[in-house]
């Protein structure tokens, strides 16, 4: 079959591929784009290591075709951060140690992303509902839950500790609770 | 070569602290490169056939249509790994599980592989294989391939360790036995004896990222491999063995992992990989699908076993038996003989045996998994211990307490303990809030405790400092969850500097000396060794080179803080000379400063757990919930206790899902049902609560920091933490993991006579 040529918005960029009709969304990105941050862990919509926002909505990259992009707003881990300056999401992952292995990470950053823009302020029952699409084997989730809830208070009281900006340097001392339980 | 690897203790500067890994930015920015990540010009794609049958002779393999097809490069089968083993049989075992040789062992068992210029054409080229299959009958349960007559899996195995040496061939590859003492004087001192059956279903490490490679032959035998693993060496050596290359002339380069636990220990599809790429003078990327990785790669073991204890009243064990099943899948190994070293250890006991049977079943090789054996052994053993705790009244926290092993302990498994941590994790588990937090209507509560040996092994590290006095240290274990920080953190240590200040990579294996794989839990321990002792190298080399800058002698010069100070009445006065001076006058005081190190480490710490776990069974449905969770573990040292803590947690969700969830279907003929992460269901995040923490740092006397290592352990106690909480929660005791919900219901309804 004849390929498909494509015009879409991935991260702000206007861009132009043209794809296989059969190609998935994830493929695309991976191979046309050269976007490898979001990754394949099952290819079936199991595991959520490729989740993108695809016009505000969440999604499997390899639930998707690349073909149905024309014309859409594809967001992916590559276009969170502003610059040198870190979306508060990467800087709590980064200080809580909420990532091991690491590659279920872009995938539960795009996940929280859709999560902190429908609920600003959610509860841990909520976060871990939302995330429960996402598979990371390495954490066992504590820290990633704890990641996400402190992202969420920073969105809402930025001025406070002003860590958006922060790219490297030592976390405060102190600055977790940990062995405690979260009420 | 002799180290002083003796633990002293000290007051750390950056060694404790909370610091961001280096990696972090990477990570959090899709940056970093996973085995999937890498392309090289010209490469194709790698495509695995796989047997669909359990058990099957190969007549023959037609591969010549698929040849045909335009785009295809290069088809492989056996014949293009030629037995380069040399009566070697663990080799010639991993050179058959790569690819079939004229039998299909399992579901999932390769049999051809092709490249081809995209994935379409590489898929359609399987599609156009023929392999003429005679279906042998097969055999996937570890009791059944025990029984006489059951289908052999291997002709050529006669068990090893009976007496005497049979002739015909059988499932049970070995038999093993550890323990000392007088099994009938224990139990005839006994007040009460419990003896219980178990069995465990096969769970997979389930890693996020598949695996994959990107391998590249030339025609001059030089080739190179981009993969994700636990270990570049073991690759390596293994894949330049099965594809006749030189040792030095395959660069082997370990991607960022993506999770392994284990089950990246081994080669799986990379030499398959290597001769595709020789075969079509091309790179080649292979990168498995999640089916391939449920059916193709290293599960743990299935098992089945029974456990016996007899007691005093008093709660003093005098006597304790396990007899274990262990298959292993299709190829021999020693995952039984693991079960039965580890099922005892955490007990000081005057009369203990451990009988391991290794047996063989149509199912793929087993691999390593996250203290592999351990947790199965100990499912058995500490639900028994809850049910002796019950039989004679008595705390189950108390009872352990009571028996658990110290130093000076002679292990069930032959040595005699050092400093542990057994104890000390019982008593926190005791003291800890936890214990006395108050249940409701069906929940209930339980405690588990768990072992594992941990591992040091060959390790060797380079740390060069540069002109700027920043610092490399290039090391050769795999980074699984922070390690470049915890070696950074030590190396910034030992010199005196910010961490900030050191760079840490894991080097290909081209650029570093030998390093065993990153198992057993040795990164932090041999890897931090083997840091402390270049480092020590380095200061050596700076103290001279300021001795030098000095005209003094050099046992007049001590590094402090970052520093090299002259001291001595007729020095004192000297100011002293910084890092980053010294690495400043380097080229005029002789030449570039680094340190080295290659060693042996030996005396990794034996590493303890106790768990706590709250848990609610619905008595409708079957369903549980765990509450809440407390993992105590012994680190001997936390390096970067946020790591640890991940470590801790990290084991614990795994053992959870195997306790509740997990498990390998295999239907009647022999396939597995389950390939998926929909089917086979791995903890989610709605699934679990926090997961609390404690650690313990009971310091490992043979290493310089005290270090034990952590990743493992905290696998083994969850079985039986939820088995012993669903018994007080729902009143059943659960026998037979996972314990999912139709298991608790039917076993619900069987106790209440419904």
């Amino acid at each position: 079959m004849a390929a498909v040529l494509v015009s879409t918005t991935v991260n702000g960029d206007a861009v132009e591929y043209s794809c296989a009709p059969r190609e998935s969304l994830l493929d695309v990105l991976r191979n046309r784009l050269g976007l490898t941050g979001s990754k394949e862990g099952c290819g079936t919509g199991d595991c959520g290591a490729c989740s993108v926002i695809v016009d505000g909505r969440l999604v499997c990259a390899c639930l998707m075709l690349g073909a149905e992009m024309d014309g859409r707003t594809v967001e992916t881990v590559e276009g969170l951060a502003d610059g040198a300056t870190l979306h508060p999401l990467q800087t709590k992952f980064l200080e809580h140690a909420a990532l091991q292995c690491g590659v279920c990470t872009p995938g539960f950053l795009m996940a929280s992303k859709a999560l902190l823009a429908r609920n600003a302020n959610p509860t841990e029952e909520e976060i871990r509902f939302a995330l429960a699409g996402n598979l990371c084997r390495c954490t066992g989730y504590d820290k990633i839950v704890r990641a996400v809830s402190a992202a969420a208070a920073e969105l809402a009281h930025p001025a406070k500790s002003g860590t958006g900006k922060k790219t490297g340097g030592k976390k405060a001392a102190g600055g977790k609770a940990t062995g405690k339980k979260k009420g | 070569m002799a180290f002083d690897t003796q633990y002293t203790n000290q007051e750390f500067k950056v060694v404790g602290k909370r610091v961001l890994r280096p990696d972090g930015i990477d990570k959090v920015t899709g940056r970093a490169r996973y085995g999937a990540d890498m392309n090289a010009p010209g490469q194709l794609v790698g495509r695995i056939l796989r047997s669909p049958h359990a058990h099957a002779k190969i007549r023959a393999i037609d591969t010549s249509k698929a040849e045909k097809l335009k785009g295809v490069k290069a088809v492989v089968t056996a014949a293009d790994l030629p037995d380069l083993t040399r009566g070697d049989m663990g080799m010639y075992d991993t050179l058959e599980n790569c690819m079939a040789r004229g039998r299909a062992l399992y579901d999932g068992h390769a049999v051809a592989a092709v490249a081809a210029i995209d994935a379409d054409i590489a898929r359609k080229a399987l599609k156009l294989i023929k392999v003429d299959y005679e279906i042998l009958p097969h055999v996937t349960d570890v009791d059944e391939a025990m029984k006489p007559g059951a289908p052999i899996v291997q002709p050529r195995i006669r068990t090893v360790g009976v007496n005497p040496a049979p002739t015909k061939p059988s499932n049970i590859s070995q038999v093993s036995e550890f323990g000392h003492g007088d099994l009938d004087a224990g139990f005839a001192e006994a007040d009460v004896i419990v003896e219980k059956s178990y069995k465990t279903e096969q769970t997979h490490q389930g890693y996020i990222e598949p695996h994959a490679c990107l391998a590249s032959v030339g025609p001059d035998g030089q080739a190179e491999l981009w993969v994700t693993t636990q270990g570049p060496y073991m690759q390596r050596n293994t894949c330049a063995a099965l594809l006749g290359l030189e040792v030095a002339k395959l660069r082997v380069t370990a991607s960022e992992i993506g999770g392994g636990f284990g089950g990246k220990t081994h080669v799986w599809m990379e030499p398959v990989a290597l001769a595709l790429s020789r075969k079509a003078n091309r790179p080649v990327k292979l990168v498995l699908t999640r089916e391939e990785v449920f059916r193709g790669t290293g599960p743990t073991c299935s098992t089945s076993m029974d456990i016996k204890i007899g007691a005093r009243r008093d709660g003093t064990i005098t006597a304790a038996q396990a007899v274990l099943r262990y298959q292993d899948g299709a190829f021999p190994n020693i995952w039984g003989m693991l079960g039965a070293m580890t099922a005892w250890a955490c007990y000081d006991l005057k009369n203990v045996k451990a009988t391991a049977y290794d047996v063989l079943v149509n199912r793929p090789k087993v691999a390593a998994y996250r203290a592999p054996s351990a947790p199965m052994a100990a499912f058995g053993v500490e639900s028994t211990m809850d049910l002796v705790a019950a039989e004679i009244g008595m705390d189950p926290v108390e009872l352990r307490i009571k028996n658990a092993a110290k130093e000076g302990t002679r292990a069930s498994y032959g040595p005699t303990y050092g400093p542990i941590g057994i104890g000390p994790t019982l008593e926190a588990a005791k003291n800890h809030p936890h214990m006395k937090a108050p249940l409701g209507a069906n929940q209930g509560r339980g405690m588990a405790c768990g072992f594992w040996f941990n591992f040091g092994g060959q390790t060797c590290v380079d740390l060069n400092i540069g002109q700027d006095g920043t610092v490399n240290l290039a090391v050769g274990t795999v980074d699984v969850g922070g390690a470049r920080a915890s070696l950074s953190m030590i190396a910034a240590e030992e010199l005196g500097i910010p961490y900030e200040k050191v760079k840490c990579i894991v080097a290909d294996t081209a650029s570093l000396g030998h390093n065993d794989t990153t198992e057993g839990s040795r990164g932090t321990f041999s890897s931090g060794m083997a840091t402390v002792f270049a480092a020590r190298d380095a200061v050596r080399v700076l103290r001279e080179r300021a001795a030098k800058t000095w005209d003094i002698p050099v046992d007049r010069v001590e590094w402090r803080d970052g520093k090299a100070h002259a001291f001595g009445d007729e020095h004192g006065n000297l100011a002293p000379l910084s890092l980053e001076e010294l690495a400043a006058k380097a080229a005029r005081t002789g030449g570039p400063i680094a340190g080295h190190n290659e060693i042996v480490a030996d005396g990794a710490g034996v590493s303890f757990a106790t768990h706590i776990c709250d848990i609610e069974v619905d008595p409708e449905t079957g369903k549980s919930r765990i509450l809440r969770y407390t993992v105590i573990q012994d680190a001997g040292k936390a390096i970067h206790p946020d790591y640890v803590e991940g470590q801790f947690q990290g084991a614990a969700a795994q053992g959870i899902g195997w306790a509740l969830n997990e498990e390998y279907i295999y239907g009647a003929d022999g396939r597995l049902q389950n390939p998926g992460f929909l089917d086979y269901r791995i903890a989610v995040c709605s699934d679990l609560p926090m997961l609390d923490t404690q650690i313990l740092e009971i310091p490992n006397p043979n290493h310089p920091y005290g270090i034990r290592g952590v990743g493992e352990t905290s696998i083994v106690p969850p079985l039986a933490a939820i088995a012993n909480a669903m018994s007080n929660a729902a009143g059943v005791r659960m026998t037979h993991t996972p314990m999912s919900p139709p298991r608790v219901l039917k076993a619900i309804r069987e106790a209440h006579g419904a």
